[in-house]
């Protein structure tokens, strides 16, 4: 382990220098300075995993203990994607480089480094795929922008393309659709034929692999912290509630990322969960062996991405449910919306969705039967199903950060809009542009929310943290809500980098705050044990 | 450097095409030879680099959503940005290829200091789309216009082009808008190319040379059709003879048709090895022409792997004591 780095000041980190380097981006090489990358991954993961050329290493040192021919393997995997993937082959023959996605991205705009700009990311590669598998970079070579594979090149790629969290963002804004988030993806699966990843990747997804979710939580420890979760949900209301664990013939299947269930805030939103299905009388349960949402898989290759979502059809499938709820997550719904029904199903052993509290049936997911929490929790409160108590949140003034992969991977924007309004008097929108399907990453996704690399994750989330600073100056936003887990894990430390003072929140545990239960006690305090406004000692 | 490379590589173009049209013995080889030749490395070119697009699969259904999906009834989707009907898709694609609905979302960023700390800005930045727009229609129309060449007797849509094109009616023969338009738009591309540090730095001379051809195309046709007048009588019955595949050469057609017709030909005969292969891609972005009804109806990856996996039977073996220590169901006591 390197010796901790102490992360700049804000002051610091918020000049940006946008001039470009005097030297051809081809001859500038790759600096790895640290506090901005991640460490690399470990041998005992990759070897959980069965991944290539596990052993120990390190970023920082010169020798990355590559096998010999290495090259050959890297184009070979170059050609072997090329003949799968329409979107890789196309992405890299019909860029203009109008630049246009340039500024779209938060790690370029808030690092001025122009390798960051999301052109010159796909650049980094498209050069390798012109010199070894197009004439013009074969004949002309630097002439058509081609330029050869090695080490150094390698040692770019790892850097880059563990520095953008496939948000997508730059692909809203292309003529023509090209989607770094998808050559970021390809790139980081080309590295990981040689063993290259980084370690917040390949831990989680080993974990995830063996025990059924990215903390490694085993069977008892899972039921030990929702229990932990019961208890401080009877001393807030007076009501026991009792969820069931790989329960046969129960209706529903609930999986949300295991983030929820250790630290905070993300246990609140599980809190909340635990609070609304058990007020509905839900005929649900949890899973220890599909207890896991998210796919940290997905930042590593399609296979292995594969490999971790196996588990939630699978276990529906055992268990016998009709249907499957999911969390509160952000890629967990990219890979839920575009990839899962594709890789499992289809997924004939499971019903069309029907609310068994309003009737609603889910047309939209007719074919993978997996619904989104806020899918279901606003059907609940367009029917009037909830009684509501939303003053219980007027301490709060509310923004919402729209997620990178359900806004632009599903397109799931309204849904927690109405739920949030329904449960908070005081909601304040962030500006336009940086909201919605222009919504800015977190700084942390993809796997990139590490300590190690903290600088880089607090500059990536800058133009995130500047547009809640907008709000909180001028409507005096103290809370940010969101519906993904990472950003639950990541958006503290953004928020006390450059904004203290806002919180940061689950939108299930805003409903669960606001819910009033049958048979609760009067409450004091929130999910947190802070007093409730007008209600408290201490007001 | 980039720069000079695809300048002087077009200049070099210009003086062989000069060079052909003042050898008269080589009319027949730049006026005729080298269109074919030129018109079969397009189209098959652009052919084949489309079925070598198409042959690889689209494994995954993958469109960006940018707009609300479709959920809940009484919440509006987005039909277009997030569409779940063909009909959407058409549109949607109807609107990236004819509009440049993306490109016109541009904005800017600005980082600026305020009195609490730094600001990030979004403004609206509509140039780089204004000056799309025009380039590509710009050009589109000049070649409907070219097709009076190779068609007797003139469709009625050419002629009416024509007259809204010069409808300005100024100096004889008169001025086309769309001649000032590219020559506009081409110079705003170029100049925004070496003038935004940015864009300088990512730009190629793969970048530079097709703006730079395709100047040189419309100022050798414009010189053509104000100046250096050339015989037009004589260039339709080389246009026709081209399109029935029954050339002939009549002569005296004039010099500088034959170095417009060469820079014509070397730029049909770049076009699909390079980045100008946009217009066939972009109708094929998996990001864009996918309907995007992902949880309603199952896409099918042809490659689709078996992947080894960990069973609940592995799981439950490895961990059955401490799930029964907790409560949790097992299948085998």
């Amino acid at each position: 382990m390197a010796p901790k780095v102490k992360l700049p000041k804000p002051g610091e980190l918020s000049q940006i220098d946008f001039k470009t380097p005097a030297t051809d981006w081809m001859d500038t090489p790759v600096e790895f300075k640290p506090g901005t990358y991640c460490w690399g991954s470990k041998e005992k993961d990759l070897l959980t995993l069965g991944l290539p050329n596990p052993r120990q290493w390190s970023p920082a040192d010169e020798d990355w203990k590559i096998p010999e021919g290495w090259e050959t393997t890297i184009l070979d995997g170059i050609a072997e994607r090329l003949s799968k993937y329409r979107s890789f082959k196309l992405f890299m023959d019909i860029c203009v480089r109008c630049g246009a996605c340039a500024d779209k991205c938060h790690f370029y705009i808030a690092t001025g480094d122009p390798k960051n700009m999301p052109v010159l990311r796909a650049e980094l590669i498209r050069s390798v795929y012109k010199k070894y598998f197009t004439k013009s970079g074969k004949f002309l070579g630097r002439l058509a922008g081609a330029r050869e594979l090695n080490m150094d090149v390698l040692k770019e790629w790892w850097s880059y393309f563990f520095q953008c969290t496939e948000c997508r963002r730059c692909s809203v804004f292309c003529p023509y659709g090209i989607d770094q988030a998808e050559v970021t993806i390809i790139g980081r699966e080309l590295l990981n034929l040689v063993g290259l990843n980084i370690d917040w990747i390949s831990g989680p997804a080993a974990a995830c692999y063996m025990k059924g979710n990215h903390l490694g939580l085993e069977p008892h420890a899972i039921t030990g912290n929702i229990e932990s979760m019961c208890d401080d949900i009877e001393d807030i209301t007076g009501i026991r509630v009792n969820p069931t664990f790989n329960r046969k013939g129960a209706e529903i299947m609930f999986v949300t990322p295991s983030g929820d269930l250790l630290g905070e805030p993300g246990v609140y939103t599980c809190m909340g969960y635990l609070m609304l299905f058990h007020e509905l009388g839900l005929d649900y349960t949890w899973s220890t062996y599909a207890s896991e949402g998210g796919n940290f898989g997905f930042f590593t290759s399609n296979d292995t991405a594969k490999r971790l979502n196996y588990k939630i059809y699978a276990e529906a499938k055992r268990l016998g449910v009709k249907y499957i709820i999911g969390g509160e997550c952000g890629h967990m719904w990219r890979v839920l919306n575009q990839y899962m029904d594709t890789w499992h199903g289809p997924a004939d052993f499971l019903e069309v969705p029907v609310s068994p509290i309003t009737g609603t049936v889910f047309e939209n997911a007719k074919s993978t039967k997996m619904i989104h929490i806020s899918e279901f929790t606003a059907d609940l409160i367009k029917h009037k199903k909830l009684n509501l108590d939303p003053t219980r949140n007027d301490h709060l003034k509310v923004t919402f950060h729209d997620s990178c992969n359900p806004s632009r991977g599903m397109g799931l924007l309204d849904e927690p809009r109405e739920v949030i309004k329904a449960v908070c008097n005081n909601f304040y929108e962030m500006p336009e542009n940086t909201i919605r399907e222009k919504t800015f990453c977190c700084g942390s996704g993809s796997g990139l929310n590490a300590s190690e690399n903290m600088e880089q994750r607090m500059r990536g989330g800058f133009p995130r943290a500047n547009a809640v600073k907008y709000v909180k100056e001028k409507h005096g936003v103290n809370m940010l809500a969101n519906i993904c887990a990472v950003d639950r894990a990541a958006l503290p430390a953004l928020m006390d980098y450059w904004n203290p003072g806002v919180g940061v929140t689950g939108v299930t545990e805003l409903v669960a705050n606001a819910l009033v239960m049958k048979g609760e006690k009067e409450r004091t305090t929130n999910l947190r044990f802070e007093d409730l406004p007008g209600k408290g000692g201490n007001e | 450097m980039k720069v000079l490379f695809s300048f002087l590589t077009v200049i070099v173009l210009i003086i062989i095409a000069i060079m052909g049209a003042s050898i008269t013995n080589l009319h027949y080889v730049f006026g005729i030879i080298i269109p074919y030749v030129a018109l079969i490395m397009f189209v098959g070119g652009f052919i084949s680099r489309v079925i070598k697009w198409g042959r690889s699969p689209v494994p995954f259904r993958i469109p960006t959503t940018i707009g609300q999906q479709k959920s809940l009834p009484w919440i509006k989707q987005n039909k277009i940005e997030n569409p779940t009907s063909a009909f959407g898709v058409i549109v949607r694609m109807a609107m990236e290829v004819l509009f440049f609905r993306s490109l016109f979302r541009n904005t800017q960023t600005e980082l600026r200091e305020g009195k609490n700390g730094p600001i990030l800005a979004y403004g609206s930045a509509k140039w780089l789309w204004l000056g799309s727009l025009f380039f590509h229609w710009s050009f589109l129309i000049i070649i409907v216009r070219h097709l009076r060449l190779f068609l007797e007797p003139i469709p009625f849509f050419v002629q009416l082009l024509e007259s809204v094109d010069g409808m300005l009616q100024i100096g004889l023969p008169s001025i086309y808008l769309t001649d000032l338009f590219i020559l506009v738009a081409v110079t705003f591309l170029f100049l925004r190319r070496v003038c935004i540090p940015r864009i300088k730095y990512i730009s190629l001379p793969a970048d530079f040379f097709p703006l730079f051809m395709i100047m040189s195309v419309a100022i050798s046709g414009i010189l053509m059709r104000y100046f250096y007048k050339v015989d037009l009588i004589a260039v339709k019955q080389l246009a026709i003879g081209l399109a029935t595949f029954q050339p002939v050469l009549p002569s005296g057609i004039g010099p500088m048709f034959f170095i417009h017709i060469f820079l014509v030909s070397v730029l049909f005969a770049y076009f699909p090895m390079s980045k100008l292969m946009h217009m066939g891609g972009i109708f094929m972005s998996p990001t864009r022409n996918m309907i995007s009804n992902n949880r309603m109806v199952r896409h099918i990856n042809p490659w689709n792997p078996v992947v080894e996996v960990h069973t609940y039977e592995q799981y439950e073996d490895e961990f059955r004591v401490k799930m029964k220590k907790a409560g949790i169901p097992v299948e085998k006591e």
